[in-house]
């Protein structure tokens, strides 16, 4: 039996998540592999070599690299960029926002941290990495990805990191994004796995909204958002 | 007001002089207010806690914070607090007993919604017939509620914690309330010596770019919790997210023990940690047990004190480890039903040599000799104490 303390699953209905386990976050300087503190060039390897060699690897980028909010989003982007163009057949699925999809997500298109599993099972994903995904839904998608999928799981966290990831490194900016990108290629010439850098396929997401023909049906349950029911008036513009 | 200089949260916390004063525990709490770069307070009066909002008003009409007001009533104010707290500024409040009850259905959405309120929890009874007096039965219903609970023994204590607690509750890793309780009248409106930080010294203001879920008007995508609730259909997705959710909250609450032993010395204090016999207390009656082992040890008793400081996240190890050798454990509360000797009990292996008091309820005060006549009871010492109390 492994020692590793968290490790791709499916680990069950409903398992015990890692900090009940005993997992701590790593101090500066340090990642966590397995729910073990390790050094951050261990566990980028580790990453790396998942990365390139389980079927299906996808990086998830959340609000915080997909919007352009503050100065340094553009480059960590780019770095996201640079870092899937050296993964044989990486894919790029976004995580635009928090809001569950209803009635249905198109799990080719995004991932939600409502119910990530659609996505990693549809596409059959068994490696992800998380980055630009707040705290708070990272950590709830990565408990329920080791709950319910085999996928292993990398976190690239602008903070402290996270628990439930197989693979965690923390203080993720976009140069520690390209020393990790570094890392990968060494690993996967070591591996001898060929590659010749390409970005990843255009992201097949939804038909492109025609603002002056769309139907308020199509807001599906939001419909009332946006048509005000008899005697009110308060449709804010943000609606 | 003098001005103020902005300090890292270590060196105010750990390292900063301190200047001694003799101060109520309402004062207190405000004084660390008073330090902590707090944009807004809003208040609503209750006995024993009116004393601290009164003192945090002043501090608004003195310019140290950029709101403050009246709420319609605790409801309304822990509600608001929330939304503040949610819209990036850093939020103060203060109750007491029923005023607690009253508001702890908007308290207890405060961890899932992410917010890192602090709150004072001035302690009153709440049961029927009415009474202001004090009594701490309330901190049993925050007990489930995920919110991080410390409970201060003394004026110093409330200086510290409430100091402290706008520092844990906005870690990243953490980022959900934090509740600083004490004693009404025993503690709030009665003096004792604080070691106090320089009155011109502020915590960094709060950055809420800096935390785990997106500063929001809860209007606006990305996370419109309050409108876009996940849980709001019935199918097994629902479900798992709400269940995964709540992991978090708690998860959270565990992670803030890191800054509990780094800002406040760890979860518990162990006086004479040889004992055969033990006093566990928390808040103000781990004051008396402070007085019971001392003068036990007068009394050539071998007995100790184990404070706990932080109920939650509750320090089971710590205590579990702390107890290994004792023959017998005391556990004086101000309270009826004996919340923090369940906790105790339900740490340690051998709960049989747990004594299940005394207890004190109803404004009660906790004589000294209470917890001594255990103590003799549990060392089997017979005939008249030796130390007069």
């Amino acid at each position: 039996m492994s020692d590793k303390k968290i490790i791709p699953g499916p680990a069950g209905y409903m398992p015990e998540p890692a900090v009940f386990m005993g997992v701590e976050l790593p101090p500066e300087g340090k990642a966590l592999l397995y729910g073990e503190i390790v050094d951050e060039e261990q566990a980028m390897r580790e990453a790396a070599k998942a990365m390139l060699t389980k079927p299906n690897p996808t990086i998830f980028p959340g609000p915080q690299v997909l919007w352009n909010w503050k100065e340094d989003v553009a480059d960590k982007a780019q770095a996201i960029l640079e870092l899937a163009s050296e993964i044989p057949n990486c894919r790029i699925i976004p995580m635009p926002d928090y809001r569950p999809k209803y009635p249905k997500i198109d799990p080719e298109a995004e991932i939600n941290p409502n119910h990530p599993n659609l996505t990693i099972l549809h596409n059959k994903i068994e490696a992800c990495i998380f980055v630009g995904v707040h705290c708070h839904y990272a950590n709830l998608s990565l408990r329920m990805i080791r709950a319910g999928t085999n996928c292993f799981t990398i976190a690239l966290c602008a903070f402290m990191g996270h628990e439930e990831a197989m693979a965690s490194l923390r203080d993720v900016h976009a140069d520690d994004i390209r020393r990790f990108k570094d890392v990968l290629v060494q690993v996967r010439n070591e591996l001898g796995i060929d590659w010749t850098p390409k970005p990843p396929p255009r992201n097949p997401s939804l038909p492109k909204e025609e603002w002056e023909a769309l139907n308020p049906l199509d807001y599906g349950d939001y419909m009332h958002l946006i048509i005000p029911k008899k005697g009110e008036e308060n449709v804010t513009e943000t609606e | 007001m003098p001005e103020q200089k902005v300090v890292d949260t270590d060196y105010l916390l750990l390292e900063a002089p301190r200047e001694r004063k003799f101060i109520t525990g309402a004062q207190a709490m405000a004084e660390a207010v008073k330090r902590a770069n707090v944009d807004m307070a809003i208040a609503y009066p209750i006995t024993p806690q009116s004393e601290v909002m009164h003192l945090v008003g002043d501090l608004y009409a003195q310019g140290y914070l950029k709101d403050y007001y009246r709420a319609e009533e605790e409801y309304g104010t822990m509600s608001a607090i929330a939304g503040a707290s949610r819209a990036g500024v850093r939020v103060f409040t203060a109750t007491s007993g029923p005023g607690l009850l009253r508001g702890i259905e908007a308290i207890a959405s405060w961890p899932g919604h992410r917010v890192p309120a602090v709150l004072g929890v001035l302690t009153r009874v709440v049961n029927a017939p009415l009474s202001i007096q004090p009594d701490n039965i309330e901190l049993a219903y925050l007990l489930h509620s995920g919110i991080v609970l410390l409970h201060a023994e003394n004026q110093q204590d409330v200086f510290d914690m409430t100091l402290a607690a706008f520092a844990i509750s906005e870690m990243v890793d953490v980022y959900i309330p934090v509740a600083v309780a004490t004693e009404g009248f025993f503690v709030t409106h009665a003096k004792g010596y604080v070691e106090m930080t320089p009155e011109d010294m502020k915590l960094p203001a709060r950055d809420p770019y800096k935390a785990p879920v997106p500063v929001t008007d809860c209007e606006v995508p990305p996370a419109r919790i309050q409108r876009d609730a996940p849980v709001q259909k019935s199918n097994f997705m629902s479900y798992l997210i709400h269940a995964v959710w709540q992991q978090e909250v708690w998860a959270s609450n565990m992670r803030a023990m890191k800054y509990i032993n780094k800002y406040l010395g760890g979860p518990i204090e162990v006086v004479n940690p040889e004992a055969d016999v033990f006093v566990v207390a928390s808040g103000c009656a781990a004051a008396q047990g402070r007085e019971a082992v001392r003068y036990a040890q007068q009394e050539g008793l071998n007995v100790g004190l184990v404070k706990i400081k932080s109920i939650r996240p509750f320090p089971a190890k710590e205590v579990k480890e702390a107890l290994k050798n004792a023959k017998a454990v005391i556990i004086p509360e101000h309270n009826i039903e004996g919340w923090l000797s369940k906790e105790v009990k339900a740490a340690i292996p051998n709960s049989g040599i747990v004594t299940d008091g005394p207890r004190v309820y109803g404004g009660m005060t906790l004589p000294v000799e209470l917890i001594m006549e255990e103590i003799y009871k549990a060392l089997g010492v017979k005939g008249k104490q030796r130390v007069v109390i």
